[in-house]
């Protein structure tokens, strides 16, 4: 079947300079942009500047990639702390756009790009597009959330930027989904790899198969995903299926970009440093070996974030890889350093449940179960009945169980279901509370 | 007028009607009647019983979660149409009930409904104008 629709072959590049340059050429590259990063962050963003003077680095001791370990680390808290703007390494005139994605205790985090940004950013989502085996000749369906998240709008510039016929879908109503891959042809899907697998059981229950629908390949991420999941996937949809990976606060979806080789993600060296460090000590940690993943910008004018601690868990291999890409290879994250968890490809800390418990009047004394059925993530919060809460009838506790429903969903933009329990029934543990039982097998 | 009842949270899982049945035998409560609404997660158990302060106590201090509200309640004859003739009257003058049941009791000849409306109080002044019997707290406790 892959023949019938035509899978091209390896050796795909949007860039081939810059995607095959050699490791010299990308050090330079790479020694350049920091510089010049380093020194505009400390001329135009105050918590840079501060943490600088604090840790002793001045802006002429980072004259080279390896000075990088002497720059103090940011954090997601850092970017709660200077919400909205504060950042910012550029005049607000010269953005062209934001996004955004919810923190714990409500407030998001927000991020900007400049028309230069958004130009390189959709350059490196045409590589990934490209390094797949897509062309002018396809046509690219978007099922990732269009909007304030970065999944649908990122991939939406990539597939403008090829020159690709671009299927703005967006995420939900599945049916409509399937017409719309069915009649206008789809060759391509973007989406959470947890869609991807209801998408092909749905085309089941309509009495399809994947010889009904045109699609060829498959590019998913922003959820973690595993190889099972993948095999599964490509055979329900009769693709071939690829990982992508970003985080809105580095650029989004494309940060780095899996090959025809199915064997790691490029990371996009020309524009972020890859460091893997050890969460423990913020040592580095050789090639091979499991540890945090840190990312730096180095050509991004409006938000360039240096040295952010992601809390994804990797592993980065600077060896060869066959599709004669020499961007360094990170693994698919093995899981996080934080307890934060991604629900539908959405991120979701328990804290953030606790604050809406709290505002709503309920006990702090609950437990989040994570499990996945029919290939969808399901978040159900469970509550302690307190007497506060009670009623004596059952209208009573369900308006109160929705209020508390959609007060979630509000604040995480997922849908949460809400089971009232029995007080004192949630495990009290000496110590840290266990708080999520994560059920899905991934 | 109107009888007190007790109601308690339940979780919908096996084991969670005896542990309150026994809270409620160990401290020696009679219980007069009661009903149980279920939903898919929960459940609310409604008691109406010989001594609801102490039956509260007992059962708060074994972390259940429990609320005292007034019902209506009310005597019918265990006769055809006794029933209907009790909710008509709160039907024709648009009261709505929440939730009601029944109990009788060995002696009498009487059958008693346990209700729960949008207006206790001119519920009860309706039913006692059209000769409904009402039940009041005293006449529980000395069922």
């Amino acid at each position: 079947m892959k023949d019938k629709k035509g899978v091209a072959k390896v050796g795909n590049y949007w860039q081939q300079e810059i995607e095959t340059a050699s490791r010299e050429q990308i050090t330079k590259w790479q020694n350049e942009r920091l510089v010049n990063t380093v020194k505009r962050v400390y001329e135009n963003v105050d918590l840079y500047r501060r943490r600088m003077d604090e840790a002793g680095v001045k802006v002429e001791d980072i004259r080279s990639v390896d000075d990088i370990v002497k720059l103090p680390f940011t954090c997601k808290q850092d970017l709660r702390d200077t919400y909205p703007y504060g950042l910012f390494a550029v005049d607000l005139k010269d953005v062209v756009r934001l996004h955004a994605s919810s923190g714990t205790t409500g407030k998001q985090i927000v991020v900007g790009y400049t028309q230069n940004d958004l130009d390189i950013w959709d350059d490196i989502c045409a590589r990934q597009l490209v390094a797949i085996g897509a062309t002018k000749a396809d046509k690219i369906h978007v099922s990732y959330g269009y909007g304030l998240f970065t999944g649908g709008l990122g991939l939406h510039g990539g597939s403008q930027r090829l020159g690709a016929v671009t299927i703005p879908v967006s995420s939900g109503n599945t049916a409509r989904q399937i017409t719309i891959m069915k009649d206008f042809g789809s060759t391509v899907l973007c989406c959470t790899p947890s869609y991807a697998m209801y998408l092909g059981e749905s085309l089941e229950q309509q009495g399809l198969t994947a010889d009904d629908i045109s699609l060829k390949y498959g590019i998913f991420g922003a959820e973690p995903w595993t190889e099972e999941m993948r095999a599964h996937i490509e055979k329900k949809l009769g693709i071939k299926a690829f990982d992508i990976y970003g985080l809105t606060e580095i650029m989004g979806p494309g940060v780095a970009y899996e090959c025809q080789e199915q064997s790691g993600m490029h990371v996009n060296e020309d524009h972020f440093i890859i460091e893997i460090i050890n969460p423990e000590t913020g040592e580095p940690v050789p090639d091979g070996e499991k540890g945090e993943i840190v990312f730096s910008c180095i050509s991004k004018e409006a938000f360039p974030l240096l040295r952010y601690r992601t809390r994804d868990i990797g592993v980065i291999t600077h060896q060869k890889c066959a599709c004669g890409r020499t961007f360094v290879r990170m693994s698919k994250p093995m899981g996080r350093t934080d307890d934060m968890l991604i629900i539908r490809g959405v991120n979701v800390f328990p804290s953030q449940i606790e604050t809406v418990l709290l505002q709503k009047g309920y006990s702090p004394n609950y437990q989040i179960i994570v499990d996945r059925v029919n290939n969808l993530d399901t978040l159900e919060v469970q509550v302690e009945m307190d007497e506060n809460n009670f009623s004596d009838t059952v209208t009573g506790i369900s308006k109160m169980e929705n209020a508390l429903q959609e007060a979630i969903k509000s604040l995480l933009g997922v849908a949460a279901k809400v089971k009232l329990v029995s007080p004192k029934s949630i495990e009290r543990s000496i110590g840290k509370a266990v708080r999520i039982i994560d059920k899905r097998k991934i | 007028m109107s009888v007190k009842q007790l109601s308690i949270f339940v979780e919908n899982k096996p084991g969670q009607l005896a542990e309150i049945t026994s809270v409620l035998a160990q401290n020696k409560i009679d219980i007069r009647a009661m009903s149980v609404a279920d939903t898919q997660d929960f459940g609310i158990l409604r008691l109406i019983v010989s001594d609801i302060e102490g039956a509260k106590a007992a059962l708060s201090s074994n972390s259940c979660v429990v609320s005292v509200n007034s019902v209506v309640a009310v005597a019918i004859s265990d006769k055809p149409g006794a029933l209907m003739k009790a909710v008509s009257v709160l039907s024709d003058n648009e009261i709505n009930i929440e939730y009601m049941y029944a109990f009788i009791t060995t002696s009498g000849q009487h059958a008693y409904v346990v209700m729960r409306v949008t207006d206790n109080e001119r519920a009860e002044e309706l039913l006692c104008k059209n000769g409904i019997d009402l039940v009041t707290q005293q006449d529980i406790n000395n069922l």
